[in-house]
């Protein structure tokens, strides 16, 4: 990362600073080369997102006789007033933010926590972190699905058997899914599960690419090795936690294919696991309700570009370089 | 000065070996319960798979690894036998030709427009460049149900399973900042040997930039093989149906018969699982390469 940055100036600068002779210059090339890239992203990109606005401004259903009718904010009122709509949304909403507010502390922290523990040389290491990557190969609808078996409710289910019998026999057994109480914390730990390595990688690569020098200094002045973490490593790799809490804020608001699964089989309790994104596919796809749900997919793409200039000022105001 | 200290010392370093070996017994300590709770869920799964159905559900004892069959296996290939309900080998199929597509479509575009975005002079280039970066903060849940009312039309087949995926502004990014580690003598030598710009990208600048296809190449495929919203809204038809869809419709089946959800599943998992095994270190270098966004 650093090393791109220094050399990216000190190289380029100068050859595109000479002034480009005939052969250099690539004005049919250039454009040919980029232009399968760029017709893409237009046609299933670019398009379908302003599609999403002007959609939202309108009545709409796919395949129905009944033309398209102008209702100007209409559905973005409706979003917020109607008594059928609005507190489904607002569940969903709370919900995206309840998940967002535990989600990206626990896991942060846990990526962190984790990245320090595998980065010590032990012996044998290379087995435990194995076993710590292998969810990153799941998918999501096979983690939810492997996951359902674990809180099953009733004396099987995994979880509440394990429980049990760490408790003595005192715990009893608990309908995680289907309680609205636990639904969502069940969500949350089968999503930590098959993400929390992702990130705790990305953490593991900067936490080596703090210069050793830095810690060599601080032990000379006797620094503790809390001392150490907190004036050292944090800093050194504070800009690589801030795109981590952003990735993790981001996925949290696209929180679906879970949710969806268990929802569909019915072993999960909707209100309280309902999401910004469940609620599009549910009333763009599966009530035909294109226009709402077009509405809805705004004000999600609204929240997640918020969130991604709040967290790019906040690493750029005090990270500096890289 | 030097004695005192030395004898002072003494007493320390055996403390200090101690809390050493107080410190790696509580690291190994963390380092199995953390792992337990990651492996376990893959343990279950796997070894499920191979119990008697009845069997999975019960308790602790679901995790033994006892009364080992193969009846759940034969039971999937049993269950789904008849073009109403599809074919494993068929959902397998549609994954598997629909994922190779997108990994090499993927790179293919993707590194062309990197390469022209980095090393090439044109007109728009910069502004176009800068569009891409503003676009990879778009997701893909952001546009699905709009490009569903585009393509409602072209439901239940495999290309439009694919195409979505093919331009992606994250990958333009990845490959623009490999592609500007390249020393610009070596375009410059193939130039003055004659390569034009195509021969100079793919035998030249591709080769020495293997890593940033492989890296690309393993993000786009974790993500695809798991690519779930997409088709839930553009497959019906089980001949088309992808395995993250077909997982979902089967562990659904009445009466349930968990034994051959976990035996999917596996069969589902253990092809990446295994390449996930063998190249662990490439799997982990290009999630890390994949932070150069931060």
């Amino acid at each position: 990362m650093t090393t791109q940055t220094q050399l990216t100036p000190g190289v380029k600068a100068p050859a595109m600073r000479r002034p480009a002779p005939r052969p250099t210059g690539h004005g049919v090339a250039g454009p040919l080369f980029a232009s399968p890239a760029l017709l893409g992203l237009a046609i299933f990109l670019v398009a379908p997102f302003v599609l999403a606005l002007v959609l939202s401004f309108y009545r709409v259903q796919l395949n129905s006789p009944r033309p398209a009718r102008f209702v100007g904010f209409e559905q973005y009122t409706r979003l917020f007033t109607d008594p059928d709509l609005a507190p489904a949304f607002g569940h969903a909403l709370l919900n995206n933010f309840t998940f967002a507010v535990i989600v990206v502390p626990v896991q942060t922290l846990l990526a962190l926590g984790l990245a320090v523990l595998v980065n010590r040389k032990l012996r044998g290491m290379v087995v435990f972190r194995t076993f710590i990557f292998m969810p990153l190969v799941f998918p999501l609808a096979l983690t939810a699905v492997i996951w359902r078996l674990i809180y099953s409710r009733g004396d099987q289910g995994l979880l509440n058997a394990i429980l049990r019998v760490f408790s003595g026999g005192v715990f009893p057994s608990h309908d995680w899914l289907g309680a609205p109480s636990s639904a969502l914390g069940a969500v949350i730990v089968m999503s930590i599960w098959q993400s929390v390595s992702f990130q705790m990688i990305i953490v593991l690569a900067a936490l080596q690419s703090v210069p050793t020098e830095l810690y060599e200094a601080a032990s000379l002045d006797r620094a503790s090795k809390w001392d150490q973490f907190i004036n050292v490593t944090v800093p050194g790799i504070r800009n690589t936690l801030i795109f981590v809490a952003l990735i993790t804020t981001i996925f949290s608001f696209r929180l679906f294919d879970q949710v969806y699964l268990l929802s569909r089989s019915g072993s999960i309790d909707r209100q309280s696991t309902e999401t910004v994104m469940t609620q599009i596919i549910n009333t763009g796809f599966d009530n035909n309700n294109v226009g709402q749900a077009a509405a809805m997919t705004v004000i999600f793409m609204l929240i997640i570009t918020v969130i991604a200039i709040i967290q790019r000022a906040a690493a750029r105001q005090r990270g500096g370089v890289s | 000065m030097t004695t005192s200290t030395t004898v002072r010392q003494k007493p320390r370093t055996s403390s200090i070996k101690r809390s050493r070996r107080w410190q790696a017994g509580l690291n190994y300590l963390l380092l199995t319960v953390v792992s337990l709770f990651f492996f376990l869920p893959v343990y279950y799964l796997i070894v499920g798979s191979f119990r008697p159905s009845a069997e999975v559900l019960s308790g602790l004892s679901g995790f033994a690894p006892v009364n080992l069959t193969l009846e759940n296996y034969v039971g999937v290939f049993e269950h789904l036998s008849s073009s109403a309900t599809g074919y494993f080998g068929q959902f397998a199929a549609v994954s598997i030709i629909v994922t190779t597509a997108v990994v090499a479509g993927n790179l293919l575009v993707n590194s062309m427009a990197a390469y022209s975005f980095s090393r090439m002079k044109w007109r728009g280039r910069k502004v176009l460049f800068l569009l891409v970066t503003v676009l990879t903060i778009i997701p893909f849940e952001a546009v699905a149900l709009p490009l569903y009312y585009m393509f409602s039309g072209q439901r239940d087949t495999i290309h439009i399973q694919a195409l979505p995926f093919i331009a992606n502004a994250f990958s333009i990014f990845l490959f623009y900042t490999f592609f500007l580690d390249v020393p610009v003598e070596i375009e410059e030598a193939a130039r003055l040997d004659g390569a034009g710009p195509f021969r100079t990208f793919f035998q030249v600048v591709v080769p020495i930039t293997k890593p940033a296809f492989a890296t690309v190449a393993i993000l786009t495929f974790l993500a695809q093989w798991g690519s779930y919203l997409w088709p839930v809204l553009m497959v019906s038809d089980p001949s088309v149906r992808p395995l993250p869809l077909a997982i979902s419709v089967f562990q659904n089946q009445q009466p349930p018969e968990w034994g051959q959800v976990l035996a999917f599943g596996t069969m589902f998992i253990v092809p990446v699982l295994a390449v996930f095994l063998i190249f662990q270190r490439w799997f982990v270098a290009s999630i890390s390469s994949s932070a150069v966004k931060g």
